[in-house]
Formats: C-alpha cells, sequence, structure tokens
C-alpha cells in the first residue's frame, strides 16, 4: 500500500441542477489507503460529488481522477477498483440475501467457487450467515445496510464510498456498522464517505473535507481543525441567545467562564468547526 | 463477458421463479376474459374473413399478450428499480457493458412474453381451439416480444415517474391494443386511420400470426416491419443507457 499517494483527485468540478450551482469549483485529493470524511449539512453538495466520483453523475466541468485514470475515460476499468454502498437500501426485495450477494460476484465475474467462498467469508464476517436465505425485504435496516457493505467490497476494490452509511440506523447498527467499516480499513481500502453525523466523522475519518452550499471550506485533519480554533469551547447565553467562545488551553476556558453565569465547558468538535466557518450547524440548515 | 450478461438474466429467473403463481395468474387473467366474452360469448356464431371468430381472435390475444407482457416485465420494472427502489444502480456502477445489460435486459422481457403467448396457446387447446403453431410462428412471437421489451427499456429510462409511466401506457399501448387487428380486421377501419394502423407494429404481429394460424403462406412484409422496429427500438435504448450512465 502506497500510503501518501493521492488515489482520487478532484480538480476544480461543477454541477449545476437546472441553473443551481451544486457543486462549485471544487477540488481536494484523498490519499490512498485513508478513510476520508466529506461533511457537510443537507443540501452542502455531498452526495453530487459523491455521485460524480462514482461515475452515477457527470460533471458540468473540471475533473476527476481515480488512481490517475480520468473517470470519464477509462470507466469499466475504474468501476472495477471501487465499491459502492448508496444512501437508500438499493437491494432487489425479492432476492434472498445469499443471491444479492451472487448477483453482484457475477457481474464482477468472478469464478463460482471463489463466488461460493467470498460468500460465505462475508456473511460470516458481517454475522449474516444465519440470514442468508431470508429476502432481503425482511432484513431490519441496520442488516440491510451490513448487507450493502459486504456487496460491495465483495470483488475487493481498493476504494470503498459510502454515501451516509449510519442514516436512519438505530445507535446499536450505527456502531456495528463502524467497527464493520474499521475491519474492512484494516485490510488497507480508500474509505470514502458523506456523512452529517459529527460523532462519525470524529471517530471514522483520517481527513475531512467541510463542504457548505456546494464548496469546499476547509480540509484537513479533524484534530487539527479543532485544535485551530480552540480545543476547549466555552457555551454561555448572552442576551438569550447562545454564544460560543474558544479556548487553545482549559485554563483559559475556566477563566472566561469564571466571570459568567450559566455557562458550558467542553471539548471543542467538528460542529464548532463548521460553525465557525459558516454561522451554521452541520446536523440542520438553520444559520445560528 | 458472458458472465455479466448471465447475471442480468439469472436475476429476472430468480424473481420469475419465486413470483411463479403471481406472473402466470396476471399473464392469464385479461387474455382469458378477452377469449370468453368476446370469442365465446360475443362472438360464438361470427366467422371474420371466412375464418370463425374464435380461430381469428386467438392469434390477435397471443400478439397482444406478448406485447402487453414483454413491455410491462421490462418497464414497469425497471422504472421502479431506477426510480423508487434505486437497485438498477448496481448495474451502472458495475463494469458491465451497456450493450450486455439492455440486451440482458430486453431479452429476459421478451421470454417472459414468449412464457404469456405460450400460456394462452396452451388455454386455446384447454377449450378446443387448435390453431396452427409453425417455426414461423414462434420466430413472430420472439421478434414482436423482443421489439416490445426494448420499447419497454427505452421508456422506463425517458419516463421520469410512475404515473408518467402510466400515462405512456395509456397513450402508446392501449390504443394498440383495441386497434391493431387484435380484436378485428383493420379493413373494417376508415382509410385514414387504416394507414396508420397499418404502420403500428401489433398490426404486423397479429396479422402475420394469424395467417400463420390458418396455415397461409407467411408475409415477409410482419417479419420486416418488426424485424425494423426492433432494431430502432433497440438502438434508441441503447443510447438511453448511455445518456444515463455517461
Amino acid at each position: 500500500m502506497n500510503k501518501g499517494l493521492d488515489m482520487i483527485e478532484v480538480v476544480n468540478v461543477n454541477k449545476s441542477f437546472n441553473k443551481k450551482k451544486a457543486v462549485d469549483n471544487l477540488s481536494f485529493n484523498i490519499n490512498e489507503g485513508s478513510t476520508f470524511g466529506l461533511l457537510g449539512p443537507n443540501g452542502a453538495g455531498k452526495t453530487t460529488t459523491f455521485r460524480m466520483m462514482t461515475a452515477l453523475l457527470k460533471q458540468d466541468s473540471g475533473n476527476i481522477f481515480i488512481d490517475g485514470k480520468k473517470i470519464d475515460r477509462d470507466k469499466d476499468s475504474i468501476k472495477k477498483n471501487f465499491g459502492v454502498v448508496s444512501q437508500h437500501f438499493s437491494l432487489q426485495s425479492e432476492m434472498k440475501v445469499w443471491e444479492i450477494l451472487e448477483l453482484h460476484g457475477m457481474l464482477h465475474n468472478i469464478n463460482k467457487k471463489t463466488r461460493e467462498n467470498k460468500i460465505y467469508n462475508l456473511l460470516k464476517f458481517s454475522d449474516l450467515y444465519a440470514d442468508r436465505d431470508k429476502l432481503s425485504k425482511y432484513l431490519s435496516g441496520g442488516m440491510k445496510r451490513k448487507l450493502m457493505l459486504i456487496r460491495a467490497v465483495m470483488h475487493e476494490p481498493r476504494i470503498l464510498f459510502l454515501d451516509e452509511p449510519t442514516v436512519g440506523l438505530d445507535p446499536v447498527s450505527r456502531r456495528d456498522i463502524w467497527i464493520l467499516l474499521k475491519d474492512l480499513k484494516k485490510k488497507g481500502l480508500t474509505v470514502v464517505f458523506t456523512t452529517h453525523y459529527i460523532e462519525e466523522a470524529e471517530r471514522l475519518c483520517d481527513e475531512i473535507l467541510l463542504m457548505h452550499k456546494g464548496r469546499k471550506i476547509e480540509k484537513g485533519i479533524p484534530k487539527d481543525l479543532v485544535k485551530r480554533i480552540g480545543s476547549y469551547t466555552v457555551e454561555t447565553y448572552e442576551q438569550g441567545n447562545l454564544e460560543y467562545y474558544f479556548f487553545k488551553e482549559h485554563k483559559e476556558s475556566l477563566e472566561f467562564a469564571g466571570k459568567r453565569q450559566e455557562v458550558n465547558i467542553r471539548k471543542s468538535n467538528l460542529e464548532d468547526v463548521f460553525i465557525t466557518l459558516t454561522d451554521t450547524r452541520v446536523g440542520d440548515e438553520n444559520e445560528i | 463477458m458472458k458472465m455479466r450478461f448471465k447475471a442480468v438474466l439469472w436475476e429476472e429467473w430468480i424473481v420469475f421463479k419465486r413470483k411463479f403463481w403471481k406472473i402466470t395468474t396476471t399473464a392469464m387473467m385479461s387474455p382469458l376474459l378477452y377469449m370468453i366474452a368476446f370469442g365465446w360469448g360475443m362472438g360464438k356464431d361470427m366467422t371474420v374473413e371466412g375464418t370463425p371468430y374464435i380461430v381469428f381472435l386467438i392469434p390477435g390475444i397471443i400478439a397482444l399478450s406478448t406485447m402487453n407482457t414483454s413491455y410491462s416485465a421490462v418497464a414497469v420494472l425497471l422504472n421502479i428499480h431506477r426510480l423508487y427502489d434505486k437497485t438498477f444502480e448496481q448495474y451502472l456502477i458495475a463494469p458491465i457493458s451497456i450493450y450486455q445489460l439492455v440486451s440482458g435486459k430486453v431479452i429476459s422481457g421478451a421470454l417472459r412474453g414468449m412464457y404469456a403467448g405460450f400460456i394462452i396457446i396452451g388455454i386455446s387447446r384447454l377449450f378446443g381451439v387448435n390453431i396452427r403453431i409453425s417455426i414461423p410462428f414462434i420466430l413472430l412471437m420472439l421478434l414482436n416480444a423482443l421489439a416490445f421489451a426494448s420499447l419497454g427499456f427505452y421508456a422506463a429510462l425517458v419516463v421520469n415517474s410512475h404515473a408518467d409511466m402510466n400515462r405512456f401506457s395509456t397513450y402508446v399501448i392501449m390504443p394498440m391494443t383495441f386497434l391493431c387487428g387484435t380484436f378485428f380486421s383493420p379493413e373494417m377501419m376508415p382509410q385514414f386511420i387504416k394507414k396508420i394502423i397499418y404502420f403500428l407494429p401489433l398490426t404486423h404481429a397479429s396479422q402475420g400470426l394469424r395467417i400463420l394460424a390458418i396455415g397461409e403462406r407467411f408475409n415477409w412484409i410482419n417479419f420486416m416491419v418488426l424485424f425494423i422496429y426492433l432494431v430502432i427500438l433497440f438502438l434508441l435504448s441503447l443510447r438511453q443507457c448511455y445518456k444515463v450512465t455517461a
């Protein structure tokens, strides 16, 4: 694994729908072997960017390179190198769990014996083995997402794309998906996902791209981004409004808080970074 | 290469096996009602162009049923897979060629149409109506099924809502059902309508099948027209699929 080399390069990409800009002159790169998150509120342009990186949508201008190859030139060979987990449960409702994996294996030209081995191993790995004969429509949300995840890695891609992988899942299922993702990461996969969950981005990502209104706001290692604004946050009510103050040292925040009433001191997070940079929360689009 | 094409057919086969009774009863229902109402009810003692009406009717119903089933099997399901459950995306992100994808979907839809056609043949035999089934008869059925499965593929990718999909059927499939020589000879229609009717593919399917069913020499024009429709609709489907994936 050549950690540190660009696996994905997005260069000056633009995309509009009905003359409304969804992605605005976006450029960034993703290192091989890293877990990269696109973080932003709904409407930030994450899913549009995701769909362009997975060749499901064509950009109006700019270029996207996957492992050095232009995405719109060599689609078929590029597609062999990535797996995709979409936001919606895109599973054939009338097919059994193993049949869905079998179909994926056939579409990726995996021979029968290898397919059988892979299906067995992946079902065991994801704890879905007991449910292999269930129709996918009878699976819970968490199980469906797990199935989509193992399907996406069945052909051993080098990049795994996930669009809001835990949206709509209960906390237990969400944690299960995180564990699976961490296990997959150990195998050297480059993982790229979109999310609007701060905790998810902080726990999983080596690097994140903050997006707002189709534009890149900031890119970096989560801890560094938080450090940049100050590792400690003091929340206090001023004239009825919740205000945020950031401090590098805990001592400084204590000194500041000591002078006020109704204060809360906590460690800063990516939400604070986002608020500082955009005056908007990641969780919703309401300006604060 | 072959395995990816086989994968498309295999998916359809799994769903077909799982929903066998639903698919079979649905394919039987309307044609059976047409046969009972128009064939044995209304047209019991009637003859058309010197042929008992039920013998005239059955090839038309086979053409109609093959058209409807092939079209719906591709159009309705693919439209749902594209817009609602998004399972069509699985094909778009897989390294399968557009040609393999379109061929796989069209052929599986056509096979469903053929199955529906054979059900009608079986039912008519059960009721003692023996029409002549020859290789050209089956080939014409297949051409009809392939042409309408291709139309179904094209429609599924062009139409962007389920409601519009129903409208498409109402404006395109429904008029053909009643006008294209299924229940009566197009010769009975006024001249200007007759010209339009002879331009439509189902007319050539029902007319060609009828000629073959009563043992007359087959008409190349029927084959050629359906073949031309198939080529045009298949190419349109390829182009549309390329647009979706480009």
